[in-house]
């Protein structure tokens, strides 16, 4: 990455680098630094007592049986997130790829949602399942089902994780729509006048050369579902009913911001930090690799 | 033909595709529509009501319904626009100036610097929300543009963009600038800038899309209701029980939200494409 022609200024780069390099500390590292510190310090409510406790927050907060149930909770809602978001938007970007003419008018019509908020989103479909306005609602009402996601914990966590997985459908569609155009046309043929079905050819040839856009998704998906969908549980159940809709996201905004238990929320944080850093990781290690081959 | 025994087969799973995702804004649209009465009896019709005016115009001058008060969307707009048009021309001036010092430049500390701004991928704001906040707070800058903004302008990935996108500039074209006598911040502005172009164009639809639909922190930092931003000031419409929501304004104000930022990507496609698949790469 070294250019053979560079600049020699004493005083100006640093200047350049200057604006970022400020926000970066004064807003990132700072506060995750106070968020490690904290994570070590026990204090009341009104802050007015600190005591330096270790590892203490740590400890109570992996025993507590409310904590382990958001992880639970975080595993089967991001798990159900990332397997929805990404499946249909794959079915969409094989047909789409096949289809001749209309192919771009298709996308258009498809990748328009990756523009709506979360918590937009939430607000949509508020509309739709709404148990005594919402069409759908009304709908299951009317067939006998007891749909009302505001007192039935399955309901709930089942609303937000169609609606998380909604709005992400149209990102992971384009994504694979690239993925699938850069494949060679010629391998497919190659694969079709050896006799192979149109089902073999996809599972023996398409998705296999598809996998590098499948595992890059497959992690932008995960932190999608961990991280970004705060606005569409905070709209429509704030995490309840009960703790049924509460993610590690939503834990840590409730603990610290709602409840003001900062030595908790911090070590939440400081959990949370560990997990982006080992998939953001994992993400970058894998694209050296694709690099290279 | 290489694949496909059936040629309807895509169209058909397509276009149920399609309604999947243009149904909820429609039948959100055809709520806009109609009065409060009518929705909350749960007896909304699937076509178009005679309340559209009415609707909007309340939403955009007041925002108060019979139920709850709320603020106009006019404001919230504007607040959000201010949000999202800071947050681009920041996030892109700052990460072109770096790119720029660690691409043409060398100079002590030079790695450790480009290595500070990458690992900021790995904080996400939503995972250190209260000490964040508290930087804010001593700051003075709650309930500030100020404090909406420049804690969501560094920018990892764009800086990177910009990096990968300088290194793939000929050398020559630095040796001729310089042997025509252009300094460093010349080059920036005549060659560098105007080739960045596209690139420039490509992250500013995607900055403007994360900028507008910014929830989680605008929810922190506004403590006034002249601050909201659409996205939150829609949230805190929806009332804690059936009766208090005036489902008629959460619906036209839910078609103000989501407006300008599905219109920017259908209008930019192409830039918007690129954009999205470089960022990740």
């Amino acid at each position: 990455m070294r250019r053979r022609t560079i600049y020699r200024h004493k005083l100006l780069p640093y200047l350049l680098l200057a604006p970022q390099l400020a926000i970066t500390l004064v807003f990132f590292f700072w506060p995750a630094g106070q968020a490690i510190y904290q994570s070590l310090l026990i204090q009341d409510p009104f802050g007015l007592r600190t005591q330096f406790v270790w590892f203490e927050n740590f400890q109570a907060i992996l025993s507590a049986p409310r904590y382990l149930e958001s992880v639970r909770v975080t595993l089967v809602f991001s798990t159900s997130v990332t397997l929805l978001a990404m499946a249909p938007a794959l079915l969409l970007a094989v047909m789409a790829d096949q289809v001749v003419r209309g192919a771009t008018g298709y996308r258009t019509l498809l990748v328009w949602p990756y523009a709506i908020a979360p918590a937009v989103a939430a607000v949509l479909w508020l509309f739709i399942f709404h148990p005594s306005i919402g069409q759908v609602g009304q709908g299951l009402r009317a067939l006998g089902i007891p749909w009302d996601y505001r007192i039935n914990g399955d309901q709930a966590l089942w609303l937000v994780i169609f609606v998380s997985a909604w709005k992400q459908v149209s990102y992971n569609f384009l994504f694979f729509l690239a993925g699938l155009q850069s494949i060679p046309k010629t391998i497919v043929e190659a694969a079709a006048i050896d006799g192979a079905s149109s089902n073999r050819r996809f599972w023996r040839v398409i998705f296999p050369l598809l996998s590098p856009t499948t595992f890059f998704l497959l992690i932008v998906n995960i932190i999608y579902a961990f991280f970004d969908t705060f606005g569409v549980i905070h709209a429509l159940t704030q995490g309840g009913p009960g703790r049924a809709t509460t993610t590690l996201m939503y834990r840590v905004y409730r603990d610290g911001w709602i409840n003001l238990d900062l030595g908790g929320s911090s070590a939440q944080s400081v959990i949370l930090m560990t997990a982006v850093i080992l998939l953001t990781v994992v993400q970058f290690r894998y694209i050296e690799r694709r690099v290279h081959y | 033909m290489t694949i496909g025994q059936n040629r309807w087969l895509p169209h058909v799973v397509l276009l149920l595709g399609v309604v999947v995702f243009v149904f909820p804004i429609y039948l959100v649209f055809v709520g806009s529509t109609h009065d409060t009465a009518t929705i909350a009896r749960g007896q909304m019709p699937l076509t178009m009501g005679p309340h559209l005016v009415d609707n909007y115009r309340q939403a955009l001058e007041s925002g108060e319904g019979a139920r709850v008060r709320g603020t106009p969307a006019l404001t919230l707009m504007r607040n959000s626009f201010i949000v999202a048009v800071v947050i681009v021309v920041g996030k892109i001036s700052i990460s072109l100036l770096s790119a720029f010092a660690v691409v043409f430049f060398e100079f002590p500390l030079r790695m450790p610097f480009f290595w500070m701004i990458f690992i900021t991928l790995m904080l996400p704001v939503e995972v250190r929300i209260v000490p964040t906040y508290a930087v804010v707070a001593n700051l003075g800058l709650v309930d500030t543009f100020a404090g909406l903004t420049i804690p969501l302008i560094a920018s990892a990935t764009a800086t990177l963009l910009f990096r990968q996108f300088f290194l793939t500039i000929p050398d020559e074209l630095v040796d001729a600038s310089q042997i025509d006598g252009a300094g460093p911040m010349r080059f920036f502005w005549s060659v560098l800038l105007p080739l960045s172009g596209t690139n420039i164009a490509a992250l500013s639809v995607i900055m403007f899309i994360y900028g507008w639909n910014q929830y989680l922190w605008p929810l922190l930092i506004t403590t006034s209701r002249g601050m909201e931003t659409i996205v939150m000031g829609i949230v805190k419409m929806i009332g804690t029980a059936d009766a208090q929501t005036d489902w008629n304004l959460l619906m036209a104000v839910a078609v103000l939200a989501l407006l300008p930022p599905v219109l920017i990507v259908l209008v930019m496609q192409r830039w918007f494409v690129k954009g999205l698949v470089d960022a990740e790469k």
